[in-house]
Formats: structure tokens, C-alpha cells, sequence
């Protein structure tokens, strides 16, 4: 049996990985992507601000502004081409006397010198026109015109699926643990294994430790935690714009802002952490939060709030910078590491760079002839006209049955969603797809049903449907036994 | 596009005695649209006994009193859209709403009447920090896995909130196998009946826990475990009372919330008290012909009350259709000390008795009930003690040309 | 020599809950707190025999539900709940079933049928 040699095999499915396999999958090249999960965006690309940065906070000639305005500049189109929410609704960095304007006039001066666009330093009526719901106490704000919010996990889903169907391959339940050089390389789980002759080390939060099983650099990632609360669509004093204060060194700070589906959320907070996987919020951070955000936002409704979630970005530790490179250590292998904020916003850059590496590393590539840049995707049933729902109900008739009440989520969504090119395997991941579970009751009602279809859809018993890992299993058994 | 009399939002209880009411006092062609495969409301899950005590002088099951309505409907010329759920209402009274065989339908009707019931706080709404893991559910979601599906949530299990829902769950899960370690309560009363704290929690020797509340969840999978805290006079967790459960299952029991968002779309005016719509003693909403009654209006501890309320309800939506309503709500019903709300908010000026459906902000006891019109005491009632976890009513005699209804309650 | 047995309880007969007090001295019971003769005979029965209604489900074959809600007929001795839900759990039912149908006769012993409180097609 002959074996499957990849050209590239990318560790880790982010929305880095997500860009780089996109970007490869334009070329004549075998591109696989192993993700050690369940879904692609289970690091930090499910829990962030969801920000498209204008850049202006990056230090000039750095990697991170380099990409980051790269890739802001290519996002409206990529959104448009892979029918992924984005809105371009401008960013304000609000200070509240003397020295936040020192800051923001610095913070200008680094947006001119990374080459963006469009901003302008205001005072604090004029920011309170732009919006309307900022406080009395900002005096001034930096306006850039080019910022923009995106879904940061449907953006690494429809780069993802855009992948897929222009040939590159998907492995979830891949955890690498080890990596042998002879010839190519073999990547190797627990019970599987894979040759590929460029490995693309894209692990997020696990670069350091892919790097170390490939015997590449010796780097070290701090995992960095920030806390989330996000607020109920109709909330009152919602903002449209996003609403930054001025940055400190651990980051760009707490920020309010929309989401593409209408919800408010406020946070971060930035804390370093010792173990990557404590993805828990606290009632210090989250009252950190609270505290920020109310400088900036006349007054926020607590108890319209939804959820609380955390994500942990991955810094790189030595450099304010992203490590994105040929390594030096290892042939044939790529590091993507440290991609921190403004990894979002960098993200269809980071592919593009990811193929120059590539090529510089001496990998051939050819462009494919028939490559699709568009992803076919219906409209949300949710947003459809009445002529559209009909349409739809024609076709299949589970756009009749309505699951998750608070979004208006069909079961038509959920299964398609199930049988995906990026299949949702878990009930996290049809939420993410579809927005079922993400309402106001958050999954009170549905819970139960989306439970039902996909033990259904993919021919599985009860316990053995998860939330997000194996390990998350929704019940336990059955009430009486087997059937 | 279909058209009736009176639509009835939902086919629970209080949609179900709405709509026979309706057909009762004379409306011709009533519809119920539900959004389940059968109807019954949340009466279908709550398969414990402790229903119908005053509606039918017996004690049923969830099920049982259910069926008493479904088999009236079911014998009657009211017809029912089941597995439909409604999009939207329009001010026009406009039903849109879709199902699987019919798909996108939409009903002309000419009076609406509410009747969705109510969804369960959630865990993000209480702001617990921790992680996310699987096995949190709300014990009403979980009695629907339990009672409907036929699935065992989880075996080591912690409660929060010592409302009925919780209580009963902690007794249903422990008939099935799993170890219910304890419930915690965060003020020092239960919201729950105290029959249900004997039969769930002391039969069972499950320890229910006062001022007590859960502030972290642990698990980064499936949940591992919980820390539960006291807390103080003002609820805030005491750190050094921090204590590690271990578990695999919290179920949250901490309220409901009326499921309004087709309501808050009509732009009804909203008690945000209740949140549900604020109504006059027709139970007519501020919008003329649409109607509100049982848990999205107010939530109930008994469902015989879901049941009498929605045949006010019914009656005067029949009423609308027949002779119309002079809206001359002109009698406010407003609360004063100690009474969390009163409901109606609203009654027309020639209403000669009525009843008042209040609960109180606190236990007192024993406590006295005071009615006034105007400023003149027209009632006077003594009671043991008053809960805020059950809902009472007075019946009044309203006096010719008064302005204001008021209700307030005193320790005696 | 007298054996007095005092206990306060809540009674569970209906939703308001009378909270009770018992006096057994020998054969003689005194209740007070009760708001009716129910209470009175619950009391009673706490202290010498307690009784208790089971509600469950039970396994259903070939319905469009795949459980039934089901009761005892008449509350059933306490202690004999744990072997009255044992056999719950083991009895599987074949559809249909109707309204107050009696699905297990004499359940573990205590006289008290199985009755089912929906009905399933």
C-alpha cells in the first residue's frame, strides 16, 4: 500500500492554520491539517475580541505591523468571498486627560509610520457624535475609520472550508506527539501517523512544545488569559463602534465593543498564566473588566448579561513580536508561533507569508487552474425574507422546523451544519456554525434537541456526544439501559 | 393565509384553558399554535403529583392535568398547529409563523392571546466564574433529558436554587441512581413549597443549604466539581467559608424568566417587575385584542391559577371579538410596602369586584394584607406568614369613582 | 414506663404544607398544626407507618415516546420504595398505552398498582 506523501502538513487548526491551509490550497500542493480537537478554532480563535485591528498599536517594522495591515486590507474581500460576518465600523481609542492624549498621539504617530489610513485624533464631543453612547469623562479619542469587527471562528471556518474544497485534508483527533526526520517527515499521534515533506507548526498556545518534538527552536509561549463578559442583543447604551482605552504593556486593554451578531461584549483582561489549559474566568477578572469598561461607555446593563468565557492568547516570550519563520534548526519546517493580537486581524496575511516561506524553503508550487476563492453557503435562516424561507422550504423541508427559538436556528442549519466540510462534530461546534445555543437561553431549550440530531446525523449513542472534547459528554447514559 | 377568531400562542396549560374559555364564551374559530410535537406546555415533563388540588379537587400528575384540557380541546372544533413556532407578530395582529409540513404560514387573527410560558435563568445570567464545562444544566432542561428523552444527566449531582424545579429534580435523580450531595440556597428561605423540601430533600437526606451559593465551577471537560461559599447579609461570598465539591452535575434552579420576545417585538408596555406585560383585569395587554396569561405574564406557583387566569383571558378575548371593549382603564392597581407586585396594573372603571393576585417582597410573619381605594382601607386580611415563593390572591369590592387601588402589606 | 415520641413534620398531602406537630405515647397520637383531617392521618402514618406516592417512568416499547409517566395508585410504604423503583426500572411496556392503565399489579407487594398518567400512541 503505497502511503500518502503531503507537501505541507500544518500543526494546529486556528485561524492561522486555517489561512495558511486556504492560501497553499490556491497551489498544485497535497496540504493536510492535523488539529489535535474536535473542530478547527478551539485555541484562542473562539475566545477573542473578534477585532479587526487598524493597526496603529503595533511597533513600526515589525512582523505583527507588517501583517497585521496586510491583512485588514484584505478582509472586507475574503469576508465577502467566503460569506463570513464582518462589519467595518471603525475603532475609537478613548483617553481621559493630558497624558491618554500623549499616548494617543503616539499611537497616531505608529499608525503613519505603519502606512494606515484614515485615522484622526478628536476631541470628546466630537467622539461622542461618532458615538453616542461613550461617557462624559473621555476628552479625546484616536477615530480609525479602517478598524472593524469580523466572527473570528466562522472567519478559521470559512478559510477552513475553502481549504477543503480546493483538496487540502482535514484530521481532527490528531495530537502530535512526535516528529521523526528521515527522508519526509513522520508526524505521529497516539494511533496515527503521516508523511508530509514541510511541516507548518501553526499550535498556538503548544508552538513551544511542537517546536521542542521537532527538535526546532527552543522558544518558550507565555499563555496569556483574558476574561470576557458578553451582554444580551437588547441591551440599552449598546455601542457600534469599538471602544478601546488607551494600552498598557500587557496590551491593548479592556475594550468594548459589537459583535457581528448584534451582541455587546466588554473585556479582556490580560494575565499570565502557568498552565495553558485553565481557561477559567474569575470574579477578580471579571469585576477587573467591569470596572475598566465603565470609564469608558455610559452605563452598561449587568443584568442583561449572557455568558462569561475566557481565551488564552499565545505569546511569544522575548519579542513584542510574532515569530513567523524559516526555522533555522529544523529543515522543512515553519514556525507560526506567538500569534498574539493582532493575530486576527494578520490572519489572511499570515497564510500569504506562510507560502513565501514556503517557497524560499525550496517547496515548488503551481497555481491551480481551477481554484475557488467563493464559499457557497446559504443565508442564515434567521436573516432571510419571507420569498427566501419559502425558497428554502421548498428544497428541504427542515428549514420548517425551527431548534433553537432565541436565534432562530432550523434544524435544516444544524444538519447541514453536521455534514459541513468542516464537519460539527460537537454541540460547541454546531453553536459556532449556526448560533444555536448562543441565545438568551443558552441552550435551555435546544440543548436537548441539538442533542437528538446528532445522534441522529452521526449514528452515535448519547454519551458519546460531547460539547467541545471527548471528554465533555453531555449525559451519561441512557435512563434505562441500553436499547 | 389563515384566519381566526382568536390565536392562542402556546398550548400548555394556561393555552389550553385560554382557548376552551375562549370557544366557551363564544369565539368561533380558535387556534392554538404550539411549538412542540404534542401539547401539554411544560406539564408534559413535570410527571411528579401536586396538580389540580383546586381546579379538580384531586391530586394529579403533570400529564394528568394536562390531558384533562386536551381531551376537552381535542373534542372540540378548536383547532391546533402543532411543531409550529411563531416568527413574529405584528401589530396588525398578523401571526408568522412555520412548521415542517406546511412551512411558512401566516395567520390573520383577530384577538391574540399569550400564552408562552417561561424559560429558566441561566448560569451566565448569575455570573458564576470558572470553566465551561459540560454537565450544567438548568433542572428544567435536565427534567426534559430525564422525563422526555430518556437520558441520565450525570451521577454525582449539586443543586442550586431551592425553587420546586430543583427540589423535585433533586428527588427524581435520586429515584434514578445518581447521589444528590446537596442543595444550595442563597437567601435563607426556600422558593420552593415546604411539602417538597419533606418529601424531595428530607426523605432523601439531602442537605439543603441557606445562604449558601455556588462561585466557581471546575472541570475542563465535563464538570469535576464545584466551590460553594456562604454569604453574607448583603449575598456576597464569605472566602474563608470556600468549600470543594465534588460532582458531575449542577443543576440550576435559580429562576424564570417569562419568554416575552414575541411581546417585546409588539411594543407592549412591560411590567419590569414581573417582565411580563402589564395588563387590566381582563388581562388585556396595552395593545387593544392581544391578551396575556399564565407564565409569561406572571410566574406561577400553582398551575389551577395558570388555569382560572386564562380563563379570564379567554373570556374577554371572545368578548373583544363580539362587542369590543371600551379600554377605560382608568383605575390604577399600584404596590406599596412590602408587596414585590400586584397584578392587574389596570382595571376599567366599572369593575365591581375583583381579585388581586400580589407576592411579597419578603417572608413576614405573621403579616396583614391591606387593600385600599384611594386612601381608605377597604380590606383587611390576616395571614400566618407570606412567602415571596407563593403567590397569593385577595378578592376585593371595588367602590364607585375611585382612582387608585393599592396593596401593602405589614407585620402584624 | 411510656414511650413519648414527639416529632415536628411538614405535611406533604397538598402544596400548603402545615407544619405539624406529633405526641405518640403508646397507641395514643395528638396532632396539632394540621388545617385538615388529611394532615391528621399523614401525621399519624409518619410516625407509625409512613407511606409515600412514587411517581417515575417506565421503559416504553414501540410508542412515539419512549417513555411513560407512570404513579402508584395509592401511596405505598416507605421503605418499600427502594424495591418498587427496582421493578420500575426493569419493566419494559409495549405501546399503546392508555391513561390510567394499570402496567404493574401489586407492586413489590405493597398493594399498590402502577398506573400510567399519560398516554402513548
Amino acid at each position: 500500500m503505497e502511503i500518502m506523501v503531503y507537501d505541507v502538513a500544518i500543526i494546529g487548526a486556528g485561524v492561522s492554520g486555517c489561512s495558511i491551509a486556504m492560501e497553499l490550497s490556491k497551489y498544485d500542493l497535497k496540504v493536510i491539517m492535523l488539529e489535535k480537537g474536535l473542530d478547527v478554532a478551539l485555541g484562542a480563535t473562539k475566545a477573542n475580541s473578534g477585532i479587526v485591528h487598524a493597526g496603529y498599536d503595533c511597533e513600526p517594522n515589525t512582523i505583527m505591523a507588517k501583517l497585521n495591515v496586510l491583512g485588514s486590507n484584505m478582509m472586507a474581500k475574503l469576508c465577502e468571498d467566503l460569506k463570513v460576518p464582518y462589519e467595518n465600523n471603525g475603532s475609537l481609542v478613548v483617553g481621559f486627560d493630558d497624558e491618554d492624549r500623549e499616548k494617543l498621539e503616539s499611537l497616531y504617530e505608529k499608525g503613519i509610520a505603519n502606512g494606515i489610513e484614515g485615522m484622526e485624533i478628536v476631541d470628546g464631543d466630537k467622539a461622542r457624535q461618532i458615538e453616542k453612547n461613550l461617557s462624559e469623562e473621555v476628552a479625546c479619542a484616536l477615530y480609525a475609520k479602517t478598524a472593524g469587527i469580523v466572527s473570528p471562528y466562522e472567519l478559521a471556518i470559512g478559510m477552513c472550508e475553502n481549504a477543503v474544497e480546493n483538496g487540502a485534508v482535514l484530521e481532527f483527533d490528531f495530537e502530535v506527539i512526535k516528529i521523526e526526520k528521515n527522508e519526509t517527515y513522520k508526524i505521529s499521534s497516539n494511533d496515527k501517523s503521516v508523511e508530509a515533506k514541510y511541516i507548518v507548526n501553526a499550535a498556538g498556545v503548544y508552538a513551544d512544545k511542537i517546536s521542542k518534538i521537532a527538535g526546532a527552536e527552543d522558544f518558550k509561549i507565555i499563555p496569556r488569559k483574558g476574561e470576557y463578559i458578553l451582554f444580551d442583543k437588547q441591551i440599552p447604551n449598546k455601542v457600534s463602534t469599538v471602544v478601546f482605552q488607551t494600552p498598557s504593556k500587557m496590551g491593548k486593554g479592556v475594550l468594548t465593543a459589537p459583535t457581528v451578531h448584534g451582541n455587546m461584549f466588554i473585556g479582556p483582561n490580560a494575565q499570565d498564566m502557568d498552565n495553558k489549559e485553565d481557561k477559567s474566568t474569575s470574579l477578580e477578572g471579571l469585576d477587573y473588566i467591569k470596572k475598566m469598561a465603565k470609564r469608558s461607555v455610559v452605563s452598561i446593563d449587568y443584568s442583561k448579561i449572557i455568558t462569561q468565557f475566557s481565551g488564552i492568547r499565545a505569546v511569544y516570550d522575548g519579542k513584542k513580536d510574532f515569530y513567523i519563520k524559516n526555522s533555522e534548526v529544523a529543515p522543512n519546517f515553519v514556525q507560526v508561533a506567538g500569534i498574539c493580537s493582532p493575530g486576527l486581524s494578520a490572519s489572511p496575511a499570515i497564510g500569504v507569508m506562510v507560502k513565501d516561506l514556503l517557497e524560499e524553503a525550496g517547496l515548488n508550487m503551481a497555481k491551480k487552474e481551477n481554484y475557488n476563492a467563493k464559499r457557497d453557503v446559504p443565508k442564515p435562516f434567521a436573516e432571510m425574507t419571507k420569498e427566501e424561507i419559502n425558497e428554502a422550504y421548498k428544497k428541504d423541508k427542515k428549514y420548517g422546523r425551527i431548534i433553537c427559538r432565541c436565534e432562530t436556528v432550523t434544524e435544516a442549519e444544524i444538519v447541514a451544519a453536521i455534514h459541513s466540510k468542516v464537519p460539527a462534530l460537537t454541540v460547541d461546534s454546531i453553536k459556532r456554525r449556526t448560533r444555536g445555543t448562543s441565545g438568551r437561553c443558552q441552550g435551555g431549550f435546544c440543548g436537548p434537541r441539538i442533542l437528538d440530531i446528532l445522534c441522529r446525523e452521526l449514528d452515535k449513542e448519547p454519551h458519546e456526544i460531547v460539547k467541545v472534547d471527548k471528554d465533555s459528554n453531555i449525559v451519561n447514559s441512557r435512563l434505562r439501559g441500553d436499547k | 393565509m389563515l384566519k381566526v377568531d382568536v390565536a392562542v400562542i402556546g398550548g400548555g396549560p394556561a393555552g389550553l384553558a385560554a382557548a376552551l374559555s375562549a370557544k366557551e364564551n363564544g369565539a368561533e374559530k380558535v387556534l392554538i399554535i404550539e411549538r412542540d410535537v404534542r401539547l401539554g406546555g411544560i406539564l408534559s415533563q413535570c410527571i411528579h403529583n401536586g396538580f389540580g388540588l383546586h381546579m379538580f379537587k384531586e391530586e394529579l400528575t403533570g400529564p394528568e392535568y394536562a390531558q384533562r384540557y386536551i381531551d376537552k380541546v381535542e373534542n372540540s372544533d378548536i383547532d391546533v398547529m402543532m411543531d409550529t413556532m411563531v416568527l413574529e407578530i405584528t401589530k396588525d395582529k398578523t401571526i408568522h409563523c412555520i412548521n415542517n409540513e406546511e412551512g411558512y404560514t401566516i395567520v390573520k387573527a383577530q384577538a391574540i392571546i399569550l400564552a408562552m410560558g417561561c424559560r429558566e435563568r441561566t448560569r451566565g445570567a448569575l455570573n458564576i466564574a470558572g470553566d465551561r464545562p459540560s454537565g450544567v444544566y438548568t433542572a428544567g432542561s435536565a427534567q426534559y433529558m430525564v422525563n422526555m428523552q430518556s437520558l441520565m444527566p450525570g451521577k454525582s449531582v449539586v443543586i442550586l436554587g431551592s425553587g420546586d424545579i430543583g427540589l423535585i429534580m433533586a428527588r427524581r435523580m435520586t429515584w434514578e441512581g445518581a447521589k444528590v450531595k446537596m442543595v444550595c440556597e442563597l437567601m435563607n428561605y426556600s422558593a420552593g413549597l415546604n411539602r417538597n423540601i419533606a418529601q424531595c430533600l428530607d426523605d432523601n437526606d439531602i442537605p439543603l443549604k441557606f445562604n449558601h451559593t455556588v462561585v466557581k465551577i471546575h472541570g475542563n471537560s465535563r464538570l469535576e466539581g464545584v466551590t460553594i461559599a456562604k454569604v453574607d447579609e448583603n449575598f456576597k461570598p464569605i472566602k474563608e467559608t470556600f468549600e470543594y465539591v465534588e460532582c458531575d452535575t449542577l443543576l440550576l434552579s435559580v429562576g424564570l424568566i417569562p419568554e416575552n420576545e414575541l411581546t417585546s417585538n409588539l411594543e407592549i408596555d412591560m411590567n419590569p417587575v414581573t417582565k411580563g406585560a402589564i395588563v387590566d383585569e381582563m388581562r388585556q395587554c396595552s395593545m387593544e385584542g392581544i391578551f396575556a396569561c399564565g407564565n409569561v405574564l406572571h410566574v406561577h406557583d400553582l398551575v389551577d391559577n395558570v388555569s382560572k387566569e386564562a380563563e379570564i383571558a379567554g373570556k374577554f378575548a371572545a368578548q373583544y371579538i363580539k362587542e369590543g371593549i371600551e379600554a377605560q382603564r382608568e383605575v390604577v392597581v399600584k404596590n406599596k410596602d412590602n408587596v414585590r407586585y400586584a397584578l392587574p396594573n389596570y382595571i376599567r372603571t366599572d369593575v365591581e369586584k375583583l381579585d388581586i393576585y400580589y407576592r411579597v417582597t419578603k417572608t413576614i410573619k405573621p403579616a396583614v394584607v391591606n387593600v385600599y381605594a384611594d386612601n381608605k382601607v377597604i380590606k383587611t386580611k390576616k395571614m400566618r406568614v407570606l412567602n415571596p415563593g407563593e403567590m397569593e390572591s385577595i378578592n376585593v369590592d371595588i367602590p364607585k369613582a375611585v382612582a387608585e387601588i393599592s396593596v401593602e402589606i405589614k407585620e402584624a | 414506663m411510656s414511650t413519648k415520641k414527639e416529632r415536628e413534620l411538614t405535611c406533604i398531602v397538598c402544596p400548603v404544607g402545615c407544619v405539624m406537630k406529633v405526641v405518640q405515647d403508646g397507641d395514643n397520637i395528638e396532632v396539632t398544626g394540621n388545617a385538615c383531617k388529611r394532615g391528621y392521618t399523614y401525621a399519624a402514618d409518619e410516625m407509625t407507618a409512613p407511606k409515600r406516592m412514587v411517581t417515575s417512568s417506565i421503559s416504553v416499547e414501540g410508542g412515539d415516546m419512549p417513555l411513560v409517566s407512570i404513579k402508584t395508585s395509592q401511596p405505598i410504604p416507605k421503605e418499600k420504595i427502594d424495591a418498587t423503583l427496582i421493578e420500575i426500572k426493569k419493566t419494559i411496556v409495549k405501546a399503546p398505552i392508555k391513561i390510567g392503565e394499570a402496567i404493574i399489579k401489586n407492586v413489590a407487594g405493597t398493594e399498590a398498582d402502577i398506573v400510567a398518567t399519560r398516554k402513548v400512541d
